[in-house]
């Protein structure tokens, strides 16, 4: 889940250095794919659901690279989280994002979710609670371009395109050419505090 | 956006943009088996209302529980207020129990100004129309129904209602919602007329952001949507027209009217229509009149309203200061 945040991109993204390139993440991606398809032995129940804003565009690509393999089209939609979270009032409301779930519906599929960064796992809690009122899958499973660790919840992901030890006082910056006009992912250090 | 929701005239752009938006993502709610979020749970909202109304507070509550708010239902009849309470002694009870926001509906134009600005309450007032003032959440469904009806469902987001000629046609004169709705078009970029006879026009009219015009006839083929007024007979003290009749004759909307109006545009009635009067049941029964839509987004508005009041934190300062750099915490 990412937030536009105004101030950050230009001042972090100075020093931040790459550490997958666009050719990296085409690789990641179709690598995962090929997972989804062996451990669900064949993707036929598979729905993959984006979480806004960049989940939903890996999940397309995901969809994509799928429909290469098994030849069959695979069902796609985004899962807004946003009302769903536990530090909604923490913070000033937040603009919605979109919820598209595909037309057979969830129930009895295998859900794979589909993020870019896994950090404190809350997104996954919310995006499971989510679920629940959508509908009841056959199985959830977790799919990230990104997992950098420091989980505060029992969450871990099934699919993992990069694990990226990182310390707190780092961030790391998803950004795809849907949105950013370029593939990459961006290890930074925090600013301080203003 | 500001703390309270009292005025459509307090809405900037953005924010009515923002609202319409909002309530776009919470009309799919209504499509889903389990139709409620997660949002407002642990919060109270009191429905004060001081005067009747069915759909608003219906409406108002469908939003809260679809919310999750814990809803407290108030009305005059049968309450203290009956007794000869305040609305500050009421307001006090209610901020002893701790509600975190009041949807008001009052006969007296300022009342939810007079609750939000006196610090009686802490809590967010929502205005559900007072008196002959304001009735913002009824604006901002009627700018949602015309939006979606005349720019798209998906084509709308992020857009206003830049250059659409819309036109109420009624007793402007008793009606907060049309003063809401000439405020909130006004800011959405829309063009709007008002048809009336004279007697039924505030005085002032000149000064609003709007046409003024007599004559529904020549209106009529240059507007995309056309909302009809009740007209409200219970606050009417005086004659303002000579029989119901010629009124219903020139300022009613029949069939033949409905003809001369372009292809795409609508019909609008905040509601409760009166048929025969300022409608006919054909047009009212047709499909290009929205009433009943009008309703079902009343529920949407309501809750993005809500949320957007109610569903984060409380920010003293612009919101823009308010998260500074939390881009990778997030994930």
């Amino acid at each position: 889940m990412d937030t536009h945040d105004p101030q950050s991109p230009a001042a972090s993204q100075a020093d931040a250095r790459p550490v997958l390139e666009a050719p990296d993440i085409a690789r990641v991606m179709t690598r995962i794919a090929h997972e989804i398809v062996e451990r669900a032995k064949g993707a036929d129940d598979v729905v993959l659901l984006g979480i806004p804003t960049r989940g939903v565009f890996l999940a397309r690509r995901l969809a994509d690279k799928l429909e290469q393999i098994t030849e069959r089209k695979v069902p796609v939609g985004s899962l807004d989280i946003t009302m769903y979270r536990d530090d909604l009032r923490l913070q000033p409301p937040r603009a919605l994002a979109r919820t598209e779930i595909p037309g057979d519906g969830i129930d009895g599929k295998l859900v794979v979710l589909v993020d870019d960064v896994l950090f404190s796992g809350r997104t996954i809690r919310a995006a499971l609670d989510a679920l629940n009122d959508i509908g009841r899958p056959r199985a959830v499973q977790l799919a990230v371009l990104v997992d950098r660790g420091h989980r505060e919840l029992p969450i871990r992901a099934d699919y993992v395109g990069k694990n990226l030890p990182t310390s707190l006082r780092e961030t790391v910056k998803v950004l795809l050419a849907e949105e950013d006009g370029r593939d990459t992912v961006l290890l930074g250090a925090k600013q301080a505090p203003q | 956006m500001q703390r309270h929701l009292i005025s459509a005239a307090d809405l900037t752009r953005d924010d009515a943009v923002l609202i319409l938006d909002t309530a776009e993502e919470m009309a799919r709610v209504a499509d889903r088996p389990i139709k409620k979020l997660p949002t407002l749970r642990g919060r109270t909202v009191v429905n004060l209302f001081f005067e009747d109304s069915t759909r608003t507070r219906i409406s108002f509550e469908a939003a809260e529980k679809r919310l999750s708010a814990d809803v407290i239902n108030f009305s005059a009849k049968g309450s203290s207020v009956s007794k000869g309470e305040s609305l500050k002694d009421t307001a006090q009870t209610l901020e002893a129990m701790g509600v975190d926001a009041v949807v008001i509906r009052h006969g007296a134009s300022g009342a939810p100004y007079r609750l939000a600005t006196s610090g009686w309450i802490d809590a967010h007032v929502i205005n559900a129309g007072d008196g002959t003032h304001q009735h913002p959440t009824q604006a901002l469904l009627d700018a949602f129904t015309m939006r979606r009806r005349l720019v798209g469902r998906d084509a709308g987001l992020g857009q206003d209602l830049n250059g659409r000629r819309i036109t109420l046609v009624g007793d402007v004169l008793h009606s907060r919602v049309a003063r809401s709705n000439v405020d909130l078009l006004h800011t959405l970029g829309a063009e709007v007329t008002l048809v009336a006879p004279p007697t039924l026009l505030p005085v002032g009219v000149g000064t609003w952001p709007c046409e003024v015009s007599y004559d529904l006839d020549s209106t009529l083929p240059k507007s995309d949507a056309v909302m009809m007024l009740r007209v409200q007979r219970e606050r009417m003290n005086a004659a303002f027209f000579p029989t119901e009749r010629e009124y219903s004759r020139r300022y009613g909307l029949d069939g033949d009217r409905m003809a001369r109006m372009p292809e795409h545009a609508i019909v609008m009635h905040p509601g409760p229509m009166v048929r025969g009067m300022e409608i006919t049941a054909e047009v009212a029964d047709s499909d290009r009149c929205t009433v009943v839509e009008q309703v079902a987004n009343g529920v949407s508005i309501r809750m993005a309203v809500l949320y957007l009041l109610l569903g984060g934190a409380e920010f003293q300062t612009p919101s823009t200061s308010a998260a500074p750099a939390r881009t990778a915490e997030e994930n």
